[in-house]
C-alpha cells in the first residue's frame, strides 16, 4: 500500500471503513475471512483451533471421533419459501457436522427474541425446529431463551450447536483434496440465496423457486459407504456460495480447481434472478447441497451413491482438482475461454442496469 | 434458458470466431462502449479468443465509474443527515468518494438503503412522511426513463419528502469526446444495446458518417458480442462506416418513444463532469426547471465540497481506453475490490473490477484461448 497517514485531515485516500464492522464482514467472502483470520482467531491465543478452519471441529474422546459445530441464524425474512429460521438452524448445524462425516448426536438451541415478537410466529418457529430435528433424527437436548428490548434484535435470532459422531475410518477435510480428485456437486445451486433475497427485498419475482434447506448427513453417509476414505473433502456452499467453498478447499489443500461452467446446475429461475440483479449464481448461498472432492477411482461409485438419495438425485460432476496454480479456481467458460472464479469481497451488491 | 442459452452456445461461438478469422485480414481496434459488455467480454474471456490483431479497448460506459466525485461527496453529505433515508442502486454503495463510501456511512449509522427501482424509493417516501427520501439518479439513457417516471409519480402523489440527486450521462457526447481526443485509437464502436433500446440509433448515424467509424448496436451475451465484433470488422474490411444493429431482438431504429418522452419531460441536457475524464459539453441530464422542487441538490445545502481524487488512480485513461488495468501500478496492489482507489475497481461493470475478478494479473500472461486451438 502507498504510505498514507489515515489520521491526516486531508488524506486523499478513500479510506473505506476500517474501524467498524460492515455488513460485508458477514457475507462469507473475503471480508469475513479477514475478520476471522486477523481478529477473532488471533485473539484466542493458545486457545485458537489448530489447523485449517473447517465447518466443524473434530476431537477424540476415548476411541470415538466426535465433531462439534456452532452457528447463529439471523436470516431475514424469518419465513421463506422452503423453510424458515427454525428449520435452517437445525439443517445448517447438522450439515456442518456432516461435512466432517459426522452423524448428529445432539443439538442445543438458543433463541434471542425481540420484545413484541408475535407468539404465533415463535410457535411456528419452535415447531419447525422440532419437526426438522425429528426428520433429521437428532434430539435437541438443551436450549436457552433470552428476550431483548425492542430494537435490540431484528425479531428473532436462533443459535444452535451440534455434536456428532464421525463415521469410522473417514476423515474428510478442506485440507485433504488432492490433484486428480473429481469435484462433485450434489444438486442445483443458488436456490436459497435467491429465494431469501427476493422475499427480503419484495422483488415480486413470479417464480417457483424455494430454498433448498435440508439435512445432508444421510447423503454423506451414503457417499462414505460408497467411497470410504476416497471422499477427501466435503463442504456445503452456504454464505459465499460455491465460489467460496471451492476457493477454501483449493487454498487449504494447495490444489488448483478447474470447473466447467456449463456443468453447473443453475435452475432457470435462479439464472433469471441473477441476470436481473447482476449476481453470480456461484456466489449465492445454498443450504441443502454439498461439494465433494473424491479420488478419481471412486468418483463414479460416489456419484451413483449420491444420485440414489433424494438429496443428491441431481448430483453432477463439475470439475477436477489439479496441481496447476495451487489455491486458484478456474472456470472453463461457456464459449471456451478461462477465467478465475474468486471469492466475493463483501456483500453482493445488485448492479444499476 | 430461453434467450440466454442460445446466446452462450460454444459451437456457434466457434463458428463466429472462425468466420472472424476469415474476414479479418489486418489488425483492427474496436471499443465496446458499455460496461455490461466489458463484463461479458472479460468474464467469458472473449478478447482472448479473438484472432491476433483484433483488439478490444474498453469504453467509458460504466455508470458507477463516470459518476463525478462531487456527486458522490454530495450524496454522502446528504446521506449523513439524520432526517434522511438515502436510497441507491447497490453498486454505488462501495464507490469511494473523497473520504468515505456509502456502505461505511451506513455502518456509522446513516440510513442508506439499496433499492432495485426508483419507484421503490417513491413508495418509501409515501410510507415515511416523517423522513426525507433521496434517490441517487445516475446512469446513462438506460436508467433515465425509470428515474423520470419516479419524479412524475412523486409529483402526481404530491410528495414533498421525495427528491433525486441527478447525475445522468449521455452516450453519444461521450463517444464524440473519445473520437476527438488526440490519442484515439478506436476504429469501430460496439454501441451499448440497452441504451439504444431506449434511444434507438438515429443519433449515432451522424457520428458514423462524420468520423468514418462503423458503429454496431450490440447486445450483452457472448454470441451477441462475437457477432457485433464480426459485423464491425466486416465493415472495416469493406471500408464501410454505417450504423448496424446486431441486437435486433431488443432495439429498433427509433427506440422507445414513451421512454424518450419521459426523459424529455423531466430532464434537460446539461454539461456534465465525467469522473476521470473531465467535463464534456451537453453530455448529461439534470432536472428541468419545472421539476426543481424534486432536486436534492437544491433541497439540501451541504456547503462547499472539496473533492480529492487518489493520485495513483488512472481511471481517466482506463475509461477512455488509453490504458488497460494491468498497465496501472496500483492495480491489484494498492487498488483491489476490497479497497478500491477509484470507481472502475468497484462495480462488476468497471473495467478494473472485471479484470481483477477474472484473475487477470499484472505479471500474468493472459490465459489465451487454449480451449479453441
Amino acid at each position: 500500500m502507498t504510505a498514507l497517514d489515515p489520521s491526516a485531515g486531508t488524506c486523499p485516500m478513500p479510506l473505506g471503513e476500517t474501524e467498524r464492522v460492515l455488513l460485508g464482514h458477514g457475507s462469507g467472502g473475503q471480508l469475513s475471512a479477514e475478520l476471522i483470520g486477523d481478529l477473532l482467531v488471533p485473539a484466542l491465543g493458545r486457545a485458537a483451533p489448530p489447523g485449517p478452519l473447517e465447518d466443524a471441529a473434530v476431537f477424540t474422546v476415548g476411541d470415538t471421533d466426535l465433531a462439534i459445530s456452532t452457528d447463529a441464524y439471523v436470516v431475514s425474512p424469518i419465513f421463506f419459501a422452503g423453510g424458515d429460521i427454525g428449520s435452517l438452524a437445525v439443517h445448517g448445524t447438522v450439515n456442518d457436522l456432516a461435512m466432517r462425516a459426522a452423524m448428529p448426536l445432539a443439538l442445543t438451541v438458543a433463541y434471542v427474541i425481540e420484545e413484541g415478537f408475535a407468539l404465533a410466529d415463535l410457535r411456528r418457529i419452535a415447531a419447525s425446529v422440532g419437526a426438522a430435528a425429528c426428520a433429521a433424527g437428532v434430539a435437541v437436548v438443551t436450549a436457552d431463551t433470552k428476550v431483548v428490548g425492542r430494537g435490540a434484535a431484528d425479531g428473532i435470532f436462533v443459535v444452535s450447536t451440534g455434536v456428532g459422531r464421525r463415521l469410522p475410518g473417514t476423515a474428510p477435510s478442506a485440507a485433504a483434496a488432492a490433484p486428480g480428485d473429481v469435484v462433485l456437486l450434489s444438486g442445483p445451486i443458488g436456490c436459497h440465496g435467491t429465494t431469501v433475497l427476493s422475499a427480503r427485498e419484495g422483488l415480486g419475482f413470479d417464480t417457483d423457486i424455494a430454498s433448498d434447506t435440508q439435512p445432508l448427513h444421510r447423503l454423506v453417509e451414503a457417499m462414505v459407504a460408497a467411497g470410504g476414505t476416497a471422499v477427501h473433502s466435503l463442504r456445503d456452499p452456504t454464505r459465499g456460495g460455491l465460489a467460496s467453498a471451492l476457493n477454501e478447499i483449493a487454498r487449504d489443500s494447495h490444489v488448483g480447481v478447474e470447473v466447467q461452467e456449463r456443468a453447473l446446475p443453475v435452475p432457470a429461475a435462479v439464472q433469471a434472478a441473477c441476470e436481473l440483479l447482476g449476481l453470480d449464481p456461484a456466489q449465492v448461498a445454498n443450504e441443502g447441497c454439498l461439494v465433494a472432492f473424491v479420488a478419481p477411482d471412486r468418483a463414479d461409485a460416489v456419484l451413483a451413491a449420491m444420485r440414489s438419495r433424494p438429496e443428491g438425485r441431481h448430483a453432477v460432476r463439475i470439475g477436477t482438482a489439479t496441481d496447476k496454480d495451487p489455491g486458484r479456481v478456474v472456470v472453463l467458460t461457456a464459449v471456451g475461454s478461462r477465467r478465475v472464479l474468486d471469492m466475493l469481497v463483501g456483500e453482493q451488491l445488485p448492479r444499476i442496469c | 434458458m430461453k434467450y440466454l442459452d442460445e446466446y452462450r452456445d460454444p459451437d456457434l461461438a466457434r463458428v463466429l470466431l472462425n468466420e472472424l478469422r476469415t474476414v479479418a485480414t489486418r489488425p483492427w481496434t474496436l471499443m465496446e462502449v458499455c460496461g455490461g459488455q466489458t463484463h461479458t467480454i472479460v468474464r467469458q474471456g472473449i478478447d482472448e479468443l479473438l484472432p491476433a490483431g483484433i483488439r478490444m479497448i474498453h469504453g467509458p460506459g460504466c455508470p458507477v465509474c463516470v459518476t463525478p466525485l462531487e456527486t458522490l461527496d454530495r450524496a454522502m453529505a446528504i446521506a449523513a443527515r439524520p432526517d434522511t433515508i438515502f436510497t441507491s442502486f447497490g453498486d454505488m454503495l462501495r464507490v469511494p468518494g473523497s473520504e468515505t463510501d456509502l456502505l461505511s456511512l451506513k455502518a456509522r449509522g446513516a440510513d442508506v438503503r439499496v433499492v432495485y427501482s426508483p419507484m421503490d424509493a417513491v413508495l418509501l417516501a409515501q410510507q415515511r412522511p416523517d423522513r426525507q427520501v433521496v434517490f441517487l439518479a445516475v446512469g446513462f439513457e438506460t436508467t433515465a426513463p425509470a428515474n423520470a417516471m419516479a419524479v412524475l409519480h412523486a409529483e402526481a402523489l404530491g410528495l414533498s419528502n421525495f427528491s433525486v440527486l441527478v447525475s445522468h450521462v449521455l452516450v453519444p457526447p461521450g463517444m464524440t469526446a473519445i473520437l476527438e481526443s488526440a490519442a484515439c485509437e478506436v476504429q469501430a464502436f460496439l454501441a451499448a444495446g440497452h441504451v439504444c433500446t431506449v434511444m434507438g440509433w438515429t443519433e449515432y448515424e451522424p457520428l458514423a458518417a462524420a468520423y468514418h467509424v462503423p458503429i454496431v448496436v450490440t447486445g450483452f451475451e457472448p454470441l451477441d458480442l462475437l457477432e457485433g465484433i464480426l459485423m464491425a470488422v466486416r465493415q472495416l474490411e469493406e471500408g464501410r462506416s454505417v450504423v448496424e444493429n446486431q441486437y435486433v431482438r431488443a432495439v429498433h431504429r427509433t427506440g422507445n418513444a414513451a421512454a424518450q418522452e419521459a426523459i424529455r419531460r423531466v430532464f434537460r441536457v446539461t454539461d456534465r463532469a465525467w469522473r476521470g475524464i473531465g467535463t464534456i459539453g451537453a453530455s448529461g441530464l439534470s432536472l428541468a426547471g419545472e421539476y426543481a422542487a424534486f432536486d436534492a441538490e437544491i433541497r439540501f445545502d451541504v456547503g462547499r465540497l472539496s473533492t480529492v481524487e487518489h493520485p495513483d488512480c488512472i481511471a481517466g485513461e482506463i475509461l477512455t481506453g488509453a490504458k488497460v488495468p494491468t498497465d496501472c501500478a496500483a492495480y491489484g496492489a494498492a487498488c483491489t475490490p476490497r479497497s478500491p482507489l477509484g470507481a472502475p475497481m468497484v462495480s462488476s461493470e468497471g473495467t478494473c473490477a472485471a479484470y481483477f475478478n477474472a484473475g487477470r494479473l499484472r505479471t500474468n500472461v493472459p490465459m489465451a484461448g487454449e480451449a479453441l486451438r
